[in-house]
Parts: C-alpha cells; structure tokens; sequence
C-alpha cells in the first residue's frame, strides 16, 4: 500500500458509484418494457456505462490525473452550510414558507461564515441588518412587484 | 439586410429599459468575482417567464455582453478576473492600475471589448441566416448527429480529460431522458414522483452553475482575502480613443480571433483572451513590455473575449449546437418560450430573432457607455463577502427553480444535482458538458427515433445514419474532435514526465 494517498481512494470510490449507476441504469434499459421506448437509453446507457468503468479501472490502476479530491479540512468547513442549504430546501422552505425559511437561513449563513468576532453585539447588528435588508428587497420584488410564486406554507 | 426591419423594435420602452437593465445588472454581476456569465445568465431566465419572448431574450443577451465585459473591472482594479474569459485582462490590467493608470486601463477594456463586441454581432447578423438556410438539407440523421457532435465537442474540448467530458456528456444524455417517453408514453427512470415530469431544464441550469459555486464559497470557510480596490483617476476618454487606434494591431488580432474561436462550438472566452493575448505578444515588437501594465494585453484580450459572444451565438441560432456553456443556457433561455432555433426561428418568429440581435449590438454601445461610468461601483459590490454572496446566491437558486413551475420538486432536483456536481467537479467532471447532454438529449432522441422509423421503411439503419456526405462529415468531425482531445492530453501527459525526469 506504499504511496497511497487520500485522493487515489476518493477517485476509486467516486468513479466506482459512477461504474455502478452507469451499470445499473444499462441493466434497466435493457430490461425494462416496452423496448421501443428503452431505444435511445439503450444506445446512450451503454456508452455510460463503457466510459465509466473505464474511468474506475484508471482511478483503481492509479492513472487518474485529473481531480485533487476533497480535504478533510474543506470538508469540515463545508459541512455547516451544506447541512444549513439541504435543512432550508427540503425541508424548512416547504414547511415554513419561503421567505421566513430563506431569512433565517441567510441570516444563519452569513452569521457562522462571517469572520468578525462572533462576540461583538455590533457584528450581529450588522448580520441583523443585512437580513432585513435581504426580505425587504426579495418580499418587495417577488411577492409585492413582480408578483411570483414561491413556496407559501405556515408563515409567508 | 432583413435586421434592419426590426431594428426600431430594440427602442420601444420595455425592450429598451431591459436592455439598459440587462447591461448595467450584468457590469455588476460580471465584476462580482465567483458569479461567472453562464451563472448570472441561469439565474435570470425565471424573472423573463413573465416578459414576451422578445423581451426576456434581450435581457438575457444584454447580461451575456456585459457580464463579459464586466468581469475586466474586478480583473483590473482588484486583481480578480470576474470570470475566466478575463483571465488575461488581469496581467495587464491591474500592473497598469497599480501605476496609477487604472481609468486608462478601464477605458481601454470597454472600447476594445464594445469594438469587438459589434464586430461579433455583426458576424452573426451577416452568417445566421445563411446558416440557417443550409440547416434547412438537414434530416434526422444529421439533426441527431448534429446533437452528438455538440456533446462530444464541448466534453472533449471544455474538459480536462476526455474520458470524464464524454462521461458527463452522457450522464447529461441520460438524465434528460428521464420521464414519460414522448412516443409510447411508458415510465423511464422515475425514482421519485419529483422525477415524473422529467427533469426541468432551468432547474437543473441553476443547480449545475450556482450551487457548486455556493458550495466553493462554503468550503472556503470564514476566511476571505482582503480585497483592495486601486483608486481610479480621471483620464481623458479621448486620449483613450487615440491610444486603443494607435495599438490597431492589438486590437485586430484580439477582434478576429475572438470572432474564430466563438464560431468553434465548445472554446469559450477564456480561450480567445488568452490566446489573443499570446498573439498579440508575439506579433509586439514590445513584447517585453507585456505583463508590465501594456496597454495591447488589454485591447488584446477584452477585444477578443467580447467578439467572441456574437459568433458563439452562431451554431447555437442555426444548428441548436451551443458555442460556449452561457449560450447553452441561453438555448433554454430559448426553449422554455417555446422557440426552437434554426430555420422556424429565423421563418415563423424574425421579429423574435433580429429584435433579439440587434439588441446585443446596441447592448454593445450601451455596455462601453455605461462601463465607464459604473465600473467604481461595480468594484465596490465585487468586495461583498463570500458568506452574504453565498447566501444570497442559494435564495435565488431556490425561488428561481421554484418559479418555473411553481413545485418543490424542481427545487429539489436542482439542489441534489448542484450538489452532485460539485463534488464531481472536484474529481475532474465538467458542468459544461453535462448541460449540453441535458438539453440536447432530447433532439437528439427524438430524431433518432425518427430516423430510426425512416431507415425501417428504406434502406436499413446503417445506410440511413451512416452514409451520405453530410452524415459522413459530421461523424468525421465527431471523430475528429475526440481525436484531437485525446491528442492534446497526450501530449500534456508526454510534456509533464519530460519535466519530471
């Protein structure tokens, strides 16, 4: 296992689910009836399925050259927002309305990636204000001017 | 000279206010560092679903021009190129900023890129409809191939690696075959009642451009580089006119090369700048003056950048065949009001389509005219931090997404493959290609099955889609395109282990 690194196993896990859904969606096209309607996905599905098991082969023999992967580190300073985005589109902003749901979220954002001191009441103010800022304008374009549809549930 | 007919419909009030929108909006979102063209592009298609096509297409075209353009403010002034077709402009531009020359270097960029921005307009005015008439030999075959060499393209010459192009190309091809088939009406990959209605094309443009970018500007965590403006002084505009004359050369190698490389389907902006740039210094008997704050970098780069979006809207008008990924956005852009480009754009709605056109012309102008007024302001915005960009940017993502057909399931399309793409990006995958599968896909099946019912009842399948010229030479260039790519990394990989012995 001499020189192994982090990336090699993230290129084989990576294009190793690809080469497995490439695979699988092969497998249904080829399986699935009526035919005539599996024609094109047939044709494309085959060809998804070679190039990514091609690609995994590379990942798995090492020659992969394209791709640094993904740290540790950028990966636990991604996890908060990701978390943040995922909890605000499948499941705050049909339950609580868009504009409360994306106020809050904006407001959670740019609190825990702002880098002033989190201990100063005038950067909260500040987080504060921009959030206002941020429902008034988007409340003012969409729903009063331009009179647009978003999800509207408990609140608005 | 039918675009003369239409050109006093760009003036009516509306069209007009959107066009001044369109470019004022996209001089700012272009100098926003992080918002790249082909994103600003795909966020504003859900705010023109309430505009006549006309209107909505014109305020798309305008943010295309000049959020082009707009991307030279923040490389200049801040040493951050707005987006990758800005790249060069950074050399040059900000070296001559920091001398204090940055109006100089301001004034420069917006007349050379409203220079080759008209010159690349008016290629597409004069080459669109002898296209589009040629389209008009083209059968289902050609259509189909027509479709796979716009994918093969842009996947093996918008990527990095070949093998991962044609991989998101076809994972592309895949994802828009989900639905109901249009022939038979049967089921086709719906793992999720959100998937039934087949995978809107805006919601997957607005995940697969700006939720990688949220998510890039998460992973930068709570640190942010300090971005300096460099104060601007006053320069005479006229001293600027005489100076971007007196370097023509500059500017007639940034301008046609720019032209070139927007009518080759797949090369973005970022190509026609750098290259035009290399250029100009080898043509220069200044050349070591490049990289220093020379004035030809600029004129070289911006020209070419900006000449290259007319011409790129060239196959995209006549074949449906995107020359850059924000045309391919704008071709939904196109799709979603019901016009499909080639021959039925130019014959059922010309209104549409030179109206269209000539605005990106006037959005030229209007763009060099505001450019030099708005670029301290735009400056100014490209400082807002990564954590309110981010956050604003997600909202918008959500509410446009929503507003194509009012559900949730297009919102959560969107995210899972914004989320998708961005850790395949950070594995060597490409967006570009994904997106053109997306939206190609669906022209390409349907003249596959259409050609595939033709060839039953002829000659067989092989002769029908393998034989004839036009087959022969797009198949050719399909061929031809991989084999260059395959070539090109080749080459790099020979290059990097000649450096490493």
């Amino acid at each position: 296992m001499k020189n192994v690194t982090i990336p090699y196993f993230q290129h084989v896990i990576v294009s190793g689910i690809i080469a497995l859904i490439g695979i699988w969606v092969t497998f249904i096209s080829y399986t699935q009836q009526p035919s005539e309607a599996f024609l094109f996905p047939r044709l494309i599905s085959s060809i998804f399925a070679a190039l990514a098991i091609w690609t995994f082969i590379k990942a798995l023999l090492k020659k992969t050259k394209i791709g640094n992967g993904m740290s540790y580190n950028n990966f636990l300073k991604l996890l908060p927002g990701l978390i943040v985005m995922i909890t605000f589109i499948f499941f705050a902003a049909k339950a609580v309305g868009f504009y409360t749901s994306s106020s809050f979220t904006v407001f959670i954002i740019i609190s825990f990636y702002d880098r002033r001191s989190h201990y100063e009441l005038k950067s909260w103010f500040k987080r504060g204000l921009i959030t206002l800022g941020y429902f008034f304008i988007l409340y003012g374009l969409f729903a009063i001017l331009l009179k647009v549809y978003t999800p509207n549930e408990l609140f608005f | 000279m039918e675009f003369l007919f239409y050109f006093g419909d760009v003036f009516s009030p509306i069209s007009f206010a959107l066009l001044v929108l369109g470019t004022v909006g996209g001089l700012i979102l272009g100098a926003t560092p992080g918002l790249s063209p082909t994103m600003a592009v795909a966020l504003l298609i859900p705010f023109t679903f309430h505009l006549q096509p006309v209107q909505g297409l014109i305020l798309l075209g305008a943010a295309y021009t000049s959020t082009v353009a707009g991307g030279a403010v923040s490389a200049i002034l801040l040493k951050i190129p707005g987006a990758p077709a800005n790249i060069a402009t950074t050399l040059d531009g900000h070296a001559m900023a920091k001398q204090g020359k940055g109006a100089r270097a301001l004034q420069l960029s917006f007349l050379a890129s409203a220079i080759g921005g008209v010159f690349g307009v008016l290629l597409l005015i004069f080459l669109t409809p002898v296209l589009a008439q040629w389209a008009l030999a083209f059968g289902p075959s050609h259509l189909f191939w027509l479709a796979i060499l716009g994918v093969t393209i842009i996947g093996s010459l918008d990527s990095n690696s070949l093998v991962k192009g044609l991989l998101s190309g076809c994972i592309g091809l895949w994802l828009a075959t989900i639905g109901f088939d249009d022939i038979m009406g049967a089921q086709r990959f719906i793992f999720h009642s959100s998937l039934s209605g087949g995978i809107n094309i805006i919601a997957a443009l607005i995940g697969l451009f700006a939720i990688p970018q949220v998510l890039m500007m998460f992973s930068k965590g709570r640190s942010f580089d300090d971005l300096v403006v460099v104060e601007v002084e006053k320069h005479s505009i006229i001293s600027s006119v005489y100076e971007l004359f007196s370097r023509i050369r500059a500017l007639v190698i940034g301008t046609f090369t720019g032209s070139i490389i927007g009518l080759i389907p797949g090369v973005g902006g970022q190509i026609a700048g750098l290259v035009a740039y290399d250029q100009t210094k080898k043509f220069s008997p200044e050349r070591s003056k490049f990289g220093k704050g020379h004035s030809e970098g600029i004129i070289a780069a911006e020209s070419a950048n900006n000449a290259m979006v007319g011409p790129s809207l060239v196959p995209l008008l006549t074949l449906s065949i995107p020359g850059s990924p924000t045309a391919a956005v704008l071709l939904g852009g196109l799709l979603i009001h019901g016009i499909f480009p080639g021959t039925d754009l130019f014959d059922n709605h010309p209104d549409v389509a030179w109206t269209f056109i000539n605005s990106m012309l006037i959005g030229q102008i209007l763009m060099c005219l505001f450019g030099l007024y708005v670029a301290g302001l735009a400056a100014r915005v490209a400082q807002v931090p990564n954590n309110v960009m981010a956050a604003i940017v997600l909202a918008l993502a959500v509410f446009g997404s929503y507003s194509v057909q009012s559900s949730m399931g297009d919102v959560y399309v969107m995210a899972s493959l914004g989320i998708m793409m961005y850790f395949l990006e950070r594995f060597g995958f490409s967006a570009a290609p994904l997106v053109l599968g997306l939206i190609l896909g669906p022209i390409a099946e349907a003249n596959f099955i259409q050609g595939n019912m033709i060839a039953q009842a002829s000659d067989g399948l092989f002769n029908y889609f393998f034989l004839g010229p036009l087959n022969l030479i797009l198949i050719s260039i399909v061929i031809l395109s991989i084999l260059y790519s395959a070539l090109m990394e080749i080459r790099s990989l020979y290059s990097q282990k000649k450096e490493e012995i």
